[in-house]
């Protein structure tokens, strides 16, 4: 164990911080969202490998996305974002405002095992009084003259899921010890040990984990750690067809998405970013990093997450003064009791 | 184009991810955005059914500016011959070639012939792999010079002069400076130094000018050199795992396995039969295809085989016309087939007009199902459609439903053949479960029990069952019995009879009996006698091709044609592109694939006079299973709409055609009944009441008509409800919200759909008009986990004339808020549409409409 500060900053090593002496590297997750192409191939071969019931038949119209979040039955999360900008602009890109506001109140009304902390969905910019979805005001292609009048278009597709946080905030609320850090540096939760306190829940600032409907246990990504053992990647990994999701060793894959970074730049594609890369982050940087194609806050991502536990020397010291207050109290309360007694 | 790679094939398409991320530049065009326009660099919105005027556009491109790669183009296609003296474009005719019978709707195509040789008249269905057979190749008149104004290059300069980026735009809806972009890209990226691949999927195919879409796709492709080359090459992406092992080794009624076509009624003998598949004087290797076919009735017939009786050739059933699923399916509703066996189909759902798909199953006298699930179509007759409308009584319905439950394919070890041509070995994974059983033993086991029945006969048509060598290694005795998959391998690869071993390559085979092939382009796939098919070397251990992993056909070969890649004297035509070329000092042809073609006839050898098959083939013929050695810009024979692609209109569009009096192919197969209406098309009145382009097409999340995907969870929950995708213009037009209900209606159906309003989905302004097209997927049907109407109910059946496939990727329709109606009240729906549109059962088949005045213009 160590005498530093764990609750965050940068970790050169959280399974030797978390009590492995000998432990195997860091692995996590690469997502290069720009060579997705919204198979989804990953949600059903993680469902298949770890038993993940089914998650409901609902239809969401997000889109092609129809699991809506990550939860409890869903630990890879495929979503699809569609977006237009006036050609000829660079950067801009806006959400089709009328899609949105259909399907974010119904995303809000989808039933959750936890709580509502960390789960907002897909923020709509400028939207809220768009409500007219089918009646827009735009006019039809060429009735305007030049190129400004026409609308370029992307559709952005991005697997999400669990970040294994290097400050894990599910892990530093649970009571129970049910989730732990393992050898590889990934978080895992133990379904037999959890009780379903679900402080775990609101512990994680981007809405990963969540509890299962009907036993209330805890349940989220393990990053295959039962394959791990085996040697084998994660089911999700195993299955993308175009690389988009690659596993590895996290230094390597550090790098490997600071080369592609360059390249996409490189090419002239702006707006590209990694997100969980950076170890000075609020969360020390993530176990499984992505290269988005624009701000994470389009994907449904939270800009700037932060641990819960980011806050608790602060907090401590806070109940410590408070603490004090009481002890002051309480002997001013024994103190004048005692006094009440004698007379 | 006509693909959408990401979605159906996102395996494949892992090696498109792969060339983009080397620097290849990725374009898609398509109706609608899709995720593979996603991952495309440009995305081309196209009206879908257009395709030809958009390629042709791009050959006028080529040819008007001299863009195509010349010396390829003259020496290896069929650029210099001259066509007959009597040959009348479409340019000439207002949109029909020479030779039209209006009577029978087809052509006498003996005015496309070759200048000096003549092809015998062969209809596709006659002709096999190696296209149809060519009298007199040597005598053709050539003009080397290729200005000869009646030479093959000549006349396909005129034939698309026409089709200009103004008319691209009009027909297709494409503005030009995206057509030129994409003509700038994909000639900028061939020729000597570069090449560019095609990709088409069932996106070309289903249409009635499917053959042609392709046609014109290989005639851009050949213009540029992108044939017979790395990084070049038309890639036919199949609808389905093993699509290609099911053609090669065929369901369709007109073929034999490797492509030999299925002898005709008054084929008396062999030597007739054989005739009508090669001449005699004919180049290449399908001279040799009478080697092919005796080596197969050898397989088939065993000993009982022998030259005094052709081989048993007269034990062959043979075909007189269109035996296709649709026509089968419509004689059934006509009382003239009794009895069907589906196996890994579910036509009430997945074929076009659905209605009278289930109408005909319920007029059956007994239906078996083989499947891994209970599809519709054995359960149709309790959850049709047709229930609620009171034409399907489930306790009145006399068809006597047989189903048996069938093992998947990790459930027993067999081959896939891929797009590629390679064939890859498959393990079984785990043991069927209950019933389930293979297809080897289903078949084993129906074979050995109509045999038994049938021992004794002495009827005629039953010596074929009697004389069938049928004599498998199997696996288990009596009811258990299962021929070794491997062992039915080995006869496909074809056994050399005098030594009883596996013969090496198709090379071996002979006509004289002395070899048995189960199928003559698989030979060399368990040469050695070992399974080929199942090596699995790694990628790291072996060369850029991988000749040992798996096994490709013909001959291991991964590039079909690839002479191509080396020039005249051959040599690669660039370092950068080199696959195989001549070596000198050895005297033969040598590279990284095996080299398609002679092995040491040298580049430049001209042969003898009198010399056939694969000895009458000049060192620069690489085409070599066609008869002229070349490959065919110019048809002359084995096409039945046409000796070169043409814009005609799709059979239902709401578009009158702007470059021809013709508006539609005039050869496509109509199919007027009253189960099978058709909407109006111009010059015919009252297109208004379908205004819309209908498309349909597949999601990833899903597989075809739903029997692998709507009874699993895990893909059922990804796409749990069927959904038609409509422009936010359609919407406001029609009064549409995202997620609310609409039902799509044509004259055969009435389909109700949640609504996706979409950018992905916009509409076209062409010809100064606004067209509006719709897309459904059409994975749902009345079972599984998810539920939903049958989006083929939309579509009326009308086909291709070469190879009878539908036309399911294009019709007209109308888009109406709501629910559907149900019961009666849909019924009556109907009517009033198909009223208000005037339609009876001539409607639509009209096939010749040149000269007819073009129709007042649409709002």
């Amino acid at each position: 164990m160590t005498e530093r500060n764990l609750l965050f900053g940068p970790e050169d090593d959280v399974s030797r911080d978390s009590g492995y002496d000998e432990h195997p590297p860091r692995v996590g997750f690469f997502t290069d969202t720009s060579v997705c192409i919204g198979c989804k191939a990953c949600e059903v071969a993680c469902k298949e490998w770890n038993h993940v019931p089914e998650d409901g038949l609902d239809l969401l119209g997000m889109s092609m996305d129809n699991t809506g979040m990550l939860g409890a039955n869903s630990w890879r999360h495929v979503a699809f974002v569609e977006q237009r900008r006036p050609a000829g602009q660079e950067g801009g890109w806006s959400l089709p405002d009328e899609m949105t506001a259909q399907v974010e109140p119904r995303l809000r009304a989808a039933p959750r095992g936890g709580s509502e902390l960390g789960t907002t969905p897909l923020p709509s910019p400028g939207s809220g009084a768009v409500q007219d979805l089918g009646m827009p005001t735009f006019s039809r292609p060429g009735d305007g003259t030049g190129a400004e009048a026409r609308t370029d278009f992307r559709w952005l597709m991005e697997s999400d899921v669990c970040k294994h946080c290097t400050h894990a905030g599910c892990l530093d609320v649970c009571p129970t010890g049910a989730l732990f850090r393992t050898e590889f540096g990934t978080v895992v939760v133990q379904q037999d040990i959890c009780n379903g306190c679900g402080y775990c829940v609101s512990g994680c600032p981007y809405g990963v984990i969540d509890r299962r409907p009907g036993d209330g246990r805890a349940n989220k990504c393990t990053l295959c750690y039962d394959r791990l053992h085996d040697g084998l990647e994660p089911a999700c990994a195993k299955a993308c067809p175009t690389q988009s999701i690659q596993f590895g060793e996290l230094d390597e894959l550090r790098e490997r998405a600071d080369r592609r970074l360059a390249e996409l730049h490189g090419q002239g594609v702006a707006e590209a970013e990694l997100y969980g890369r950076d170890p000075d982050d609020g969360v020390g940087g993530h176990g499984a990093l992505f290269l988005l194609l624009d701000k994470p806050e389009v994907y449904g991502l939270p800009p700037d997450p932060v641990v819960p536990t980011r806050f608790a020397p602060e907090i401590w010291r806070r109940v410590g003064t408070a603490a004090a207050a009481f002890a002051v109290a309480g002997i001013g309360a024994f103190v004048s009791a005692a006094f009440g007694n004698r007379r | 184009m006509g693909s959408n790679m990401a979605e159906a094939h996102p395996v494949g398409f892992q090696w498109v991810m792969e060339a983009k991320l080397r620097g290849a530049r990725v374009v898609h065009v398509d109706p609608r955005f899709t995720r593979t326009s996603a991952l495309a660099h440009q995305y081309v919105r196209i009206r879908a059914g257009t395709d030809i005027a958009f390629l042709g556009g791009v050959v006028n491109h080529v040819l008007s500016n001299d863009l195509d790669f010349r010396e390829y183009v003259a020496a290896y296609t069929n650029a210099a011959f001259l066509v007959n003296e009597q040959f009348a474009d479409t340019e000439d005719l207002d949109g029909l070639f020479s030779g039209y019978d209006p009577a029978t709707g087809d052509y006498d195509t003996t005015t496309w012939d070759y200048e000096g040789a003549s092809q015998r008249e062969t209809g596709p269905m006659e002709t096999g792999m190696g296209g149809p057979r060519i009298a007199g190749v040597a005598e053709i008149a050539q003009d080397p010079s290729l200005e000869h104004s009646r030479c093959v290059f000549q006349i396909l300069k005129r034939h698309f002069s026409r089709y200009t980026p103004e008319m691209v735009e009009r027909v297709c809806g494409v503005p030009p400076d995206q057509f030129r972009q994409v003509c700038e890209a994909w000639t900028s990226n061939s020729g000597r130094e570069r090449t560019a691949a095609l990709i088409y999927s069932v996106g070309w195919t289903q249409h009635t000018v499917g053959a042609q879409n392709i046609r014109a796709g290989a005639i851009v492709q050949l213009l540029l050199g992108n044939v017979g080359r790395p990084g070049g090459g038309i890639y036919a992406l199949r609808g389905h795992a093993n699509i290609q092992g099911s053609t090669d080794i065929p369901t369709l009624f007109d073929l034999l396995p490797g492509y030999l076509p299925m002898p005709r009624a008054g084929q008396a003998d062999l030597t007739a039969y054989l005739d009508r598949v090669r001449a005699r004087t004919q180049k290449g290797y399908w001279e040799e295809a009478d080697a092919y076919f005796v080596s197969l009735l050898k397989e088939y017939f065993g000993d009982a085989a022998t030259s005094d009786n052709d081989f048993g050739f007269g034990w062959l059933p043979r075909i007189n016309g269109d035996h296709g699923t649709y026509r089968t399916t419509m004689d059934m509703i006509d009382g003239r087939v009794f009895g069907y066996v589906v196996m890994g189909q579910n036509p009430a759902v997945g074929s076009a007009n659905g209605r009278l798909q289930r109408l005909a199953l319920a007029n059956l006298d007994w239906l078996v199902v083989r499947d891994l699930a209970m599809i519709e179509t054995a359960s149709f007759w309790k959850d049709s459609p047709e229930i609620e409308t009171g034409e399907i009584a489930p306790e009145q319905c006399r068809t006597e439903v047989f189903f048996f439950p069938a093992a998947s394919h990790v459930e027993k070890a067999g081959t896939f053949t891929q797009t590629q041509r390679m064939v890859q070995w498959r393990q079984k994974g785990a043991e069927p479960i209950g019933d389930q059983r293979s297809d080897l033993w289903f078949f084993h086991q129906l074979c050995r029990r109509i045999r038994d029945r049938v021992a004794d006969s002495t009827d005629p048509r039953d010596v074929s069952l009697q004389r069938l060598a049928w004599d498998y290694r199997t696996e288990g005795s009596g009811d258990d019995a299962e021929p070794d998959p491997e062992d039915v391998l080995r006869r496909i690869n074809g056994i050399d009879l005098a030594t009883g071993r596996t013969v090496d390559t198709f090379t071996d085979l002979r006509a004289d009996g002395s070899t048995a092939c189960g199928c003559w382009q698989y030979s060399g796939i368990y040469k050695d006698e070992v399974n080929q098919a199942a090596r699995r070397k790694p990628h790291v251990e072996q060369g850029p091709y991988d000749p040992e992993w798996g096994w490709t056909w013909p001959a291991n070969r991964r590039l079909l044609y690839n002479r191509a890649s080396a020039d005249l004297g051959g040599r690669p035509w660039s370092e950068r592109k080199r696959l195989v070329w001549w070596d000198p000092d050895r005297g033969r042809w040598t590279g990284n694939d095996v080299p398609d073609f002679p092995v040491s006839t040298p580049p430049g050898y001209v042969p003898p006079e009198g010399a056939r098959g694969p000895e009458a083939l000049r060192g620069d013929d690489p085409f070599i299973m066609q008869a002229d050695g070349k490959a065919w810009l110019f048809a002359p024979a084995g096409v039945i709409d046409g000796p070169l692609p043409t814009h005609y209109e799709p059979h239902e569009s709401p578009v009158r055609n702007p470059l021809y009096g013709q508006q539609s192919n005039p050869t496509r197969r109509v199919y007027p009944r009253p189960e099978n209406p058709y909407d109006p098309s111009p010059p015919e009145p009252n297109t208004d009441v379908f205004p819309f382009v209908l498309t349909a097409a597949r999601l990833t999340e899903h597989h075809t008509a739903g029997g692998m995907s709507r009874l699993l969870p895990y893909l059922s929950e990804l796409q749990p409800e069927l959904f038609v995708e409509v422009s936010p213009q359609l919407a406001r037009l029609r009064g549409l919200t995202h997620l609310g209900w609409a039902h799509v209606v044509t004259s055969r159906a009435a389909v109700e759909a949640r609504v996706y309003v979409t950018d992905r989905m916009a509409p076209l302004r062409l010809d100064g008009r606004v067209i509006h097209q719709v897309w459904l997927p059409y994975h749902w049907g009345p079972t599984g986990l998810v539920t939903g109407d049958v989006v083929n109910d939309l579509l009326g059946i009308v086909t291709d004339p070469n190879v009878l496939i539908q036309e399911s990727k294009v019709a007209t329709c109308d888009v109406l808020p709501g629910r559907r109606p149900r019961g009666a009240e849909l019924t009556a729906l109907l009517a009033r549409l198909r009223s208000r549109a005037g339609i009876t059962p001539i409607t639509g088949t009209q096939l010749v409409t040149t000269g007819t005045e073009p129709p007042e213009e649409g709002p």
